[in-house]
């Protein structure tokens, strides 16, 4: 390579400098500054808040003898199971399929009715669930006006609820995906296969589900780690209560961290969710890998 | 690594470096200073904001060249404890002034965030005027004071005389131990299903009004305690804790008070304070002295009809042993921030803002107990509403959060014991074990004393 070359390719690099610098800064420094303070006893007040002391693993420690700690962890694997992995991202597929054959207006007013719980700001989004869900809410209204008594669901079934808003919130993104996905799924090959006598199962799984793979894989990636991050909605609907029903991670983390001024366990939780999302993470990309045959 | 990759990286570190160093601080100007005071401020609570809009004015008129700059912060009393942590972790953002719960005073000192008011006390004529045992509330572990307190609280039975009579118990109520209040409580729900007739509260959702203003009543009223003050231990193992557990389940689990899921919604003395008293659907609640403010004019859930209608007991031990009732006190104070670059100045305000004009106009509009001998003789706080005298009488039995640093852990494994017993997934003894387990864990077994 000759000194000139090198310097080109250097200068290529150039304009990307900014978004890099920008990176570092905002996402991997307080990232790693998280990490840090989880071998530390950082507190927000008392002897350590101002000079923390490095502990090492003593905070990783006391995780495996918390109680509320595996609770915790199942119940962020419940969270993201059931209303990502299945909900959302199932019944984004099953509406976009669905909008593909359905007429223009009817598929405009689906389309826009999931769109706007998506594009409603997060804290909006979780008040009006909870106005939906809670004991003198919408939800109850309808069922008395059946001739049905309700529940208290926040109070009787908190998991199921913040499930249920997460999928109505999120369903649109998946959705959208798919909807661009099916779009560039090749006519002539659903044709040909209709030709050769397949049944509407047999397309879907032999043809149009191989087809749109990668779609799948980088859209189960994307609302997997939107939906272990979800702290607002699970907050302002039960506060993860009651007794700890509905603490995922985050608001563990939140908890230990704010409420109990003890920066240094909460940060440990918070690098649990982290070390949570790159195993899905990297699930998702051994299924993407599959594809490069 | 590729060399122009390498070469980047290099470059990208460097300029971080170079970032991360051009960002120190300026000095503000000594001409015009500025002075920073951070306080809490709700929809329902406006008498802090009014003090110190007032304070501000004397105080700019008296010293040409500073300003005030008010910071309220619009949260509840445990975001605010939060968001004020965060602001004082820095020297930049910490505040010279700041309002100051009182149990969060210790672990304040202990971090460093407080600065030693003992000099400037000296000077300060009106400090003779503050009560005694209400000084204690500002002091650190070594003894010197940290922090004025803005006024005090006490914690009573407050009961509406209709819901009562109604169930044939003849008013004033004063019930002497807990069977009395369990009796009186099954007469109302017998008398009148449709009441809650005694609630407690209980939970995490309520936060420190579940202890301060339920469980502590409790358990100070049984031979047991929270925390020896002589070892510097908190206990476990005591037969009070499990007592009181008891205790708040035969409330719930009797329907005396409000249901499970309402305990658990921490808007659940809005409705107390704004429903359920005034339009007689409860009986009564243990609550602390500045209910009047809610109801007076001017306050949230303005009720022309409470000096008439509510009656305020004090609440008994458990068996009726001395000294025959218990209280809780609490209250907020005024701090001076530790990295205050104008300390003299950041003293002045607080001296300002807690003269006797203020205070008592303070003290007045927020229902407080007065912390002055000056504003307590004021004829003006006396008649600030019907209730004055019954809760200063509580100051004689009343008790202080035992306010070490840890004490918002403990704080909050009480507030899960309630709510694993109202709930009924845990009976008061496997709450109680689950307590002194979760204490041990987080203090460490030095730090704790099995009784």
């Amino acid at each position: 390579m000759s000194a000139r070359k090198s310097v080109r390719q250097q200068l290529r690099l150039l304009p990307v400098v900014p978004s890099v610098l920008l990176l570092l800064f905002f996402l991997a420094a307080p990232v790693l500054w998280s990490f840090h303070a989880s071998f530390t006893n950082a507190a927000l007040t008392g002897r350590n808040a101002r000079n923390p002391a490095w502990t090492g693993v003593d905070n990783y420690a006391r995780l495996l003898t918390d109680s509320a700690f595996p609770a915790s962890v199942v119940l962020t694997v419940v969270f993201v199971v059931a209303s990502a992995i299945l909900g959302q991202n199932l019944l984004g597929l099953l509406i976009a399929g669905l909008m593909t054959r359905a007429r223009k207006p009817v598929s405009a007013v689906v389309g826009t009715a999931v769109v706007a719980a998506w594009v409603l700001p997060e804290i909006v989004a979780a008040f009006a669930a909870y106005a939906y869900f809670s004991k003198d809410g919408t939800l109850n209204q309808l069922l008395a006006g059946a001739g049905w008594a309700g529940a208290d669901w926040l109070y009787a079934f908190p998991m199921v609820a913040v499930v249920l808003a997460n999928i109505w919130r999120g369903t649109a993104f998946s959705m959208l995906v798919y909807r661009a996905a099916l779009a560039d799924v090749p006519q002539d090959i659903a044709e040909a296969a209709l030709m050769d006598g397949a049944s509407g199962g047999q397309r879907l799984v032999f043809i149009t589900l191989p087809l749109i793979r990668s779609s799948i894989a980088t859209n189960l990636m994307l609302v997997t780690l939107q939906t272990l991050a979800v702290f607002t909605l699970i907050w302002v609907m039960t506060t993860g209560g009651p007794s700890n029903a509905s603490t995922t991670l985050p608001v563990l983390a939140y908890q230990e961290a704010f409420k109990f001024g003890d920066i240094g366990y909460g940060t440990a939780i918070a690098s649990v969710l982290i070390v949570l999302g790159l195993v899905f993470g990297i699930a998702y990309v051994r299924l993407l890998k599959g594809d490069n045959r | 690594m590729h060399r122009p990759a390498r070469l980047l990286v290099a470059l990208l570190s460097a300029a971080v470096l170079l970032a991360t160093s051009a960002c120190s601080p300026e000095q503000p100007a000594a001409e015009n200073r500025t002075l920073k005071i951070v306080y809490q401020k709700t929809d329902s609570f406006t008498a802090l904001d009014t003090l110190f809009k007032d304070a501000k004015k004397d105080f700019e008129a008296a010293n040409q060249g500073t300003t005030v700059e008010l910071q309220p912060i619009e949260a509840n009393d445990d975001d605010y404890g939060t968001k004020l942590a965060l602001a004082l972790r820095s020297a930049e953002t910490a505040p010279d002034v700041l309002y100051e719960d009182t149990f969060k005073v210790r672990s304040d000192v202990d971090a460093g965030y407080l600065l030693k008011l003992d000099s400037y006390l000296e000077k300060w004529d009106d400090w003779k005027t503050y009560n005694e045992a209400v000084k204690a509330a500002g002091t650190g572990d070594d003894g010197s004071i940290y922090a004025v307190p803005l006024g005090t609280d006490t914690r009573g039975i407050w009961y509406n005389k209709k819901v009562l009579q109604k169930a044939g118990i003849a008013v004033p109520w004063q019930p002497r131990t807990w069977d009395e209040i369990l009796d009186a409580a099954r007469k109302m729900k017998a008398a009148d299903p449709s009441v809650v007739p005694f609630n407690m509260y209980a939970g995490k959702a309520s936060g420190e009004g579940t202890v301060m203003q339920s469980f502590y009543e409790l358990l100070y009223g049984t031979d047991s305690e929270l925390y020896d003050q002589q070892e510097k231990k908190w206990v476990v193992g005591s037969q009070g804790f499990t007592d009181s557990l008891a205790f708040l389940k035969t409330l719930y689990d009797e329907k005396l008070a409000v249901t499970p899921a309402e305990a658990l919604d921490a808007n659940v003395w809005k409705k107390v304070f704004g429903e359920w008293l005034p339009q007689g659907k409860m009986g009564a609640v243990v609550e602390g002295s500045y209910s009047p403010s809610f109801w007076q004019k001017g306050g949230s859930y303005e009720w022309a009809g409470y000096a008439e209608d509510m009656g305020v007991a004090k609440f008994p031990t458990q068996r009726g042993q001395e000294p025959g009732g218990v209280s809780m006190s609490g209250g907020w104070t005024l701090a001076v921030g530790a990295d205050s670059k104008n300390p003299d100045q950041a003293f002045q305000f607080l001296a300002t803002a807690l003269n006797k004009k203020n205070s008592l106009a303070f003290t007045v509009a927020s229902s407080q107990i007065a912390v002055r001998s000056d504003v307590a003789a004021e004829p003006d706080y006396l008649a600030a509403n019907p209730f004055v005298k019954d809760v200063s009488k509580l100051v004689s039995v009343t008790h202080y959060r035992p306010a070490t640093a840890d004490y918002p852990r403990i704080s909050a494994a009480v507030q899960v014991a309630t709510e694993a017993v109202i709930t009924g997934t845990l009976s008061p003894q496997e709450a109680a074990e689950q307590y002194d387990k979760t204490i041990r864990d987080q203090v460490g077994d030095a730090k704790v004393l099995q009784k």
